[in-house]
């Protein structure tokens, strides 16, 4: 039976009537209508629907509506304030870092995750968080020379 | 016309998935095209005869009031300035959106930013075969930067006309013309208004030569990268209508399969559910996805299916299944005369070689929105094909063409899997039935199962060679995979190079580079079994046999990158080449790869390519095309491979088929040769085919494993490490 859930996303409070274990993916796109978190799977598997929840990144494929009701989400349409893109999204745009850009949002809510935790990783811890998220382009390279400039822009506004 | 120019017009005999009966004809009313634009400037391209024109059988009946049926591409210049230029081609991530804009911001001196291009919407672009065979750039570039020339020339006209100048005194600069002999100036606003003036091209070869272009390739980037970051872009499988239902297909347990019952009742039971059998289609559509889901999976149908062959036989099966007489369309190309040449020269190889099918994988599944207006329909969908996708549901619903829109948002990627419009047909029947706009993207299970997949292949190579390196005779024969580089480039006397058709036991079609993967592995690694059998250096032994300058140059530029003069195998390290020519681009690929002895595990360390393509458009878009061709092609060389069984895939999902990560990627260095004094060429195909055999040869080297079959490795090399 389809109940009422209130979900705080990108600090918006929306309320849906879903079945407890509609996933969050098809609740974004299909109730809410925020299609910049992708379908790639649907079993946790690609990364491309991956969101920030609690400012950690989670597969919204396979997480149940009930489990992520009353936390905090974030889309790849939260990142922006305003006009000013995160300085992950801007490093994807001044690397190059897609060619058909449907992994794109994925790939940046993962590399926001992985720079929350960490300000500064190695290539190596690079590649151990984003190894769940694909790329069928091929902008692998180009994506981890992304989250490095993001990494080193962030470390600049910090004080 | 060149031979090279025909060469790709001509579509390959393994795009299989395009020899369904095709009903292709022309949208008939061009006139009331042009009253949409309204007034402005318009200037139309006439296409040049190509392979879509003869296929399609359309006729040129052009009267002097009425614009040619074969058009190419458009431009318009509306009264407020606005610059929008209508093409056939569609952007499925191969960035021709940025450099299509590119070329006409280049000629019109305006920002690439203040271009709308229009594609792929088969109501207002013109028709056009496909976005296949890496034919966008040596044909829509040069034909957009022609209208987009004449559209400046007719502005400047406008512009003499009006100060009463000679028009050599003005020039094009950042949306205005500029009398050089004054400070006189007005932009292209100002000077379209109250016009209606429509130029037409006539038809020529496209293939300028670069040299006579006014600009020079530069990086630009992706124009609309600002909506891919912020999730702003819509996807075909992001598309939403009022009162839109989802749909759901029943599926069949196994391929070829008869429908023979299917028990509906409780899928129609449920709330708001409607439920389609015709024929063997089988699907339901309903308010949300997860109702849908829930709906279809309540079907209990029986299907009947005759056993059908699987991975264990495939080989085998191949060589056996020659397609019946009167639809086999094998080649034979013989020059010299082989038999003799092989008995009179000292040594000779014979090996196989194998390809496995694999899946396209685009991470964006199949998709479409259907709609009914009355008769008419409107679908929004992920494919190569527009123009295609509408003459399969023309026929599919018996209408006639003009009653169908077919539009292509950016999509998801292809890679030549997605040139047919089966998720269209299927959301346009559920939708007549529903009588509401539908819904349907394939799950990953149905992309993996249902969609098409790159030709599996068996390919008997024979060759012969003088001690001094000289090859005398080359025997090919590559059953099923294709004909797509499938002749040799090396200079070789006596040659005997056939392709035989088998009736295929899964569904094939397109994949990037088409054959040419499979016949550049096969030749590569024949080279390269030579050379090691003659003791000579590979590098050495392929030059010995190659006159192609361009070929040569590619070889030996990426050969000085790469340091292979000094390379030698040590301490599990091996390295290997691969290269050659393909949809007129000339690769050579070199990897380094180590296999742990213990553990049997093959990483490819480095890679180096070198790449020319004729004259630069874009050298990053260039760039990235390389990297992403190595990276997609090192899962075919190394671990991909559909496992099915009696008509059923085994592997299905990401966790059991795998496509390189990030942890498989070497470190790519890409040497791009810029010909300036060539044609451009495309890029999205040649640069994969070098790939697989420059990594089996690195093994070889490595470990003395000779591999011949694709993927090389799935499992690591474990198992022959022990042997």
């Amino acid at each position: 039976m389809p109940r009422k859930y209130t979900l705080l996303i990108n600090g918006q409070s929306f309320s849906v009537d879903v079945e407890p274990d509609e996933k969050l993916l098809s609740v974004l796109r299909d109730e809410l209508d925020l299609t910049g978190t992708k379908y790639g799977c649907g079993e946790g598997q690609c990364g491309a629907c991956t969101v920030l929840i609690d400012g950690r990144a989670q597969r919204s494929c396979i997480t149940p509506i009930s489990a992520a009701s009353g936390k905090s989400i974030t889309t790849v349409e939260g990142l922006a304030k305003e006009d000013r893109l995160h300085p992950v999204q801007q490093a994807f745009l001044d690397e190059e870092a897609m060619q058909c850009a449907y992994c794109t949002s994925g790939m940046i809510m993962s590399a926001v995750s992985l720079l929350n935790q960490k300000q500064d990783p190695s290539n190596a811890e690079i590649l151990q968080f984003m190894q769940g998220n694909i790329c069928r382009c091929g902008t692998y390279p180009r994506i981890v020379a992304a989250i490095r400039r993001a990494s080193g822009a962030m470390k600049e506004s910090r004080p | 016309m060149s031979p090279d120019r025909q060469s790709t017009t001509a579509v390959e005999p393994e795009r299989y998935e395009l020899r369904s009966p095709s009903y292709v004809r022309f949208e008939s009313n061009r006139r009331g095209f042009l009253k949409f634009l309204g007034s402005g400037v318009v200037v139309v391209c006439a296409a040049p005869r190509t392979a879509g024109s003869q296929e399609s059988g359309r006729s040129r009946r052009d009267s002097e009031d009425d614009l040619p049926r074969e058009l190419d591409a458009w431009l318009h210049i509306d009264p407020s300035g606005g610059i929008t230029a209508f093409t056939g081609k569609v952007e499925v991530g191969q960035n021709i959106r940025t450099s299509l804009s590119q070329a006409i911001s280049e000629e019109l001196h305006v920002p690439p930013a203040s271009i709308q291009l229009v594609m792929g919407d088969t109501r207002l672009v013109p028709f056009d075969m496909g976005t296949f065979g890496s034919r966008t750039t040596p044909t829509m570039n040069l034909q957009l930067r022609r209208v987009s020339a004449a559209a400046r020339d007719a502005l400047i006209a406008i512009a003499a006309k009006k100060w009463n100048v000679d028009p050599a005194s003005l020039t094009a600069e950042n949306g205005k013309i500029v009398d050089t002999s004054s400070t006189r100036s007005a932009t292209y606003s100002e000077l379209v208004k109250g016009q209606q003036i429509t130029e037409l091209l006539p038809s020529e070869d496209p293939l300028i030569p670069a040299t006579q272009w006014k600009i020079a390739g530069r990086t630009l980037p992706k124009v609309d990268g600002r909506d891919f970051v912020t999730g702003k872009h819509r996807y075909p499988s992001d598309y939403k209508l009022p009162g839109m239902l989802f749909g759901k297909i029943v599926r069949p347990k196994a391929f070829n399969a008869t429908l023979i019952s299917a028990d509906i009742r409780e899928a129609e039971s449920l709330p708001g559910v409607t439920v389609v059998r015709d024929g063997n289609f089988l699907g339901v559509a309903a308010e949300t996805s997860v109702l849908a889901a829930r709906a279809a999976a309540s079907v209990r149908a029986e299907w009947k299916s005759d056993p059908q062959p699987s991975n264990g036989e495939l080989f085998d099966y191949l060589k056996k299944n020659r397609v019946p007489k009167d639809r086999d369309d094998g080649s034979l190309h013989e020059i010299g005369n082989v038999k003799e040449a092989f008995s009179s020269t000292e040594h000779r190889l014979n090996s196989t070689y194998q390809i496995q099918y694999i899946a396209h994988a685009p991470l964006e599944p199949r998709a479409a929105v259907a709609q009914w207006d009355e008769d008419q329909l409107t679908v929004w969908t992920g494919t190569q094909r527009p123009f295609g996708v509408r003459s399969e549901l023309a026929t599919a619903f018996h209408l006639p063409e003009e009653k169908i829109r077919v539009q292509m948002p950016d999509m998801g990627s292809g890679y030549g899997g997605k040139h047919t419009g089966d998720a269209a047909l299927e959301a346009a029947r559920l939708a007549r039935a529903a009588k509401r706009p539908v819904k349907v993207v394939w799950t990953r299970e149905e992309e993996f199962t249902w969609a098409y997949f790159r030709p599996a292949g068996v390919i008997e190579v024979s060759c012969a060679a003088n001690g001094d390196g000289k090859i005398t005779a080359w025997e090919f024969r590559n059953y099923n995979s294709g004909t797509a580089g499938i002749r040799t480039y090396y200079d070789i006397p006596n040659q005997r190079i056939e392709f035989v058709p088998v009736d295929s036991p899964l569904r094939q079609g397109s994949y990037r580079g088409l054959a040419a993967t499979a016949n550049h592995f096969a030749r590569e690694v024949q080279m390269d079994e030579m050379a090691a059998f003659l003791k000579m250096d590979p590098l050495e032994f392929r030059l010995k046999n190659l006159k192609d300058d361009r070929l040569r140059a590619v070889f030996q530029e990426g050969a000085k990158k790469f340091g292979w003069e000094k390379k030698k195998p040590s301490n599990g390290v091996g390295f290997g080449m691969g290269g050659g020519y393909e949809k007129l681009g000339y690769v050579a690929t070199f990897a380094e790869v180590f296999v742990d002895s213990g553990t049997g595990s093959v990483t490819v360390q480095r890679i180096v390519t070198a790449f020319e393509c004729g004259a630069i458009v874009n050298p990053d878009g260039l760039r990235s095309q390389v990297e992403g061709a190595n990276i997609m092609g090192i899962g075919g060389a190394l671990f991909e491979a559909i496992q099915f069984q009696d008509g059923r895939i085994l592997n299905p999902h990401f966790a059991q088929y795998r496509v390189p990560r990030f942890k498989d990627v070497p470190k790519i260095e890409t040497v791009l040769l810029d010909r300036k004094d060539l044609p451009s060429v495309g890029a999205g195909e040649a640069p994969i085919v070098g790939i697989a055999p420059a990594i089996g040869n690195a093994i070889f080297q490595a470990t003395g494993q000779r591999l011949r079959s694709l993927p090389l490795a799935p499992d690591g090399l474990k198992a022959t490490v022990k042997s």
